[in-house]
């Protein structure tokens, strides 16, 4: 029997997926291997636990707050390829809305495939070509003339791709946009805390969503 | 250390980079076949295909930043596939630093022993890998109930589906009012970011104005990135009359 384009793109993705896993879990190995050292337990433990404490649970939430908003084919590729809330999510985002498709929906799905695909072509050549060129770019990348725009795009791409969402649905987004504009600025170190507060922003949001929409407010 | 600019080493990130351009090639290719299916035209495709790649290329640079940091721990090849997988630079650098600073109490930029660079590896690969199990295994099950859900209430569905990107733009939003702690310092909410922020919502809004007026529809897929530029630009600009 022939698979559903859907059921193709999961048994492909966990093929591509599983092959990842197994290639970059092999590259500490071969580094171990080539070089005779290994880690000891003594310093790869304390490590592992202060990164894994934060980034386990935080890598596992966003499986499930970001794989709803990418689809089934950009899943198994944005989450092999990261950066997902500066290129991947952002990019499915714009492409969906220029052309108007419904998100959720085959469309939406095949569209956010292309914009994620297409975006991971370029982020990795553009990391492949930065790491081959690294001593010229150098200079440049640590110009401080450049320095307040680079350290600003997340302010640069929240503020159009904000502007656009919550102007859509106001009404849904003033309880998430308060609990967060008075979270971050009177919680010292909430700077770190990003990663956490997303799923925390979109739990507000669907619940404050699901309110409004019982109540026949919003359509 | 001279094993990080050796030729095995340079091999096994080929070998990683190239899988994951692959996987990016054949996703895409398979996609634009699918898009033909479900009536997409040609010029739709290749614009959705475009606008993602111009889109990408100020975010991609701004990764640079951070693979600039990397290399001066683990040389630029094992940086840069750090970066291009798995993860983020807000995930690479706090990993390394718990290891380099945290195990082994040196700065990033100190002279280091191979075993602290390869332990700061294995932490890194080991510490965000959960997606990689999780998605292969449950995944397809967890989009299966969300495809019942939306049988169930359309309407719903697309709110919901809103709601979920409010709920990510809000906690960004917030983050950009979160105190910048520079050592030394006190710590202050940057005004810059603020002023960045406000200034790439009136541009795409501006932008949004030219569109309807003067029927600009091949605006509307670059709308985002010329925002986000330009509004990048401007933030030298404010940088240069004070503002921080």
């Amino acid at each position: 029997m022939k698979r559903s384009y859907q059921d193709q793109m999961h048994f492909e993705g966990r093929i591509w997926m599983l092959g990842a896993l197994l290639l970059f879990l092999s590259a500490p190995v071969i580094l171990s291997i080539g070089t005779g050292v290994w880690p000891t337990f003594a310093h790869f433990l304390p490590g592992f636990i202060a990164t894994a404490v934060i980034f386990w649970p935080v890598t596992t939430i966003e499986v499930f707050t970001f794989s709803p908003m990418l689809g089934v084919g950009s899943t198994y590729l944005a989450f092999v390829t990261g950066n997902l809330t500066s290129l991947k999510v952002p990019a499915a985002l714009n492409a969906q809305d220029a052309l108007g498709v419904e998100k959720g929906t085959d469309e939406g799905d095949v569209i956010s495939t292309l914009a994620v695909a297409s975006s991971s072509i370029i982020t990795t050549l553009i990391i492949l070509g930065g790491a081959l060129l690294i001593i010229p770019l150098t200079p440049l990348l640590e110009s401080p003339t450049l320095k307040p725009a680079f350290d600003n795009i997340i302010p640069a791409l929240f503020g159009a791709l904000g502007i656009v969402y919550i102007s859509k649905r106001v009404k849904i987004a003033i309880v998430p946009l308060l609990v967060m504009m008075i979270f971050f600025p009177l919680v010292p170190g909430s700077g770190g805390l990003v990663g956490i507060m997303v799923p925390v922003g979109v739990l507000i949001s669907i619940i404050v969503a699901r309110i409004l929409y019982k109540k026949g407010l919003i359509t | 250390m001279a094993f990080l600019t050796s030729w095995w080493v340079y091999l096994i990130i080929g070998i990683i980079f190239f899988y994951v351009f692959l996987q990016s090639l054949v996703t895409l290719i398979k996609a634009r076949k699918r898009a033909f299916e479900l009536g997409f035209s040609k010029e739709q495709i290749n614009q959705t295909i475009t606008s993602s790649m111009v889109f990408s290329l100020a975010p991609s640079l701004a990764i640079l930043i951070g693979l600039v940091a990397l290399t001066k721990v683990f040389g630029s090849m094992i940086a840069g596939m750090r970066l291009a997988t798995l993860g983020a630079v807000t995930y690479e650098l706090p990993a390394a630093i718990n290891v380099i600073n945290g195990v082994f109490g040196k700065q990033i930029g100190d002279v280091l022993t191979p075993e602290m660079v390869i332990t700061a590896v294995w932490v890194m690969t080991l510490g965000c890998l959960p997606p990689l199990i999780l998605i292969p295994f449950f995944f397809k099950k967890m989009s299966h109930g969300m495809k019942e859900m939306r049988a169930k209430d359309q309407t719903w569905n697309q709110i919901m589906m809103d709601a979920l990107f409010i709920g990510m733009i809000s906690a960004f939003v917030g983050y950009i009012l979160a105190p910048k702690t520079p050592e030394g310092e006190t710590p202050y909410i940057s005004v810059l970011g603020i002023l960045v922020l406000a200034t790439s919502a009136i541009l795409i809004i501006l932008l949004g104005f030219l569109m309807k007026k003067y029927k600009w529809e091949w605006l509307k897929n670059y709308a985002l990135p010329v925002s986000m530029v330009a509004a990048m630009a401007l933030a030298i600009l404010y940088a240069g009359w004070g503002v921080r």
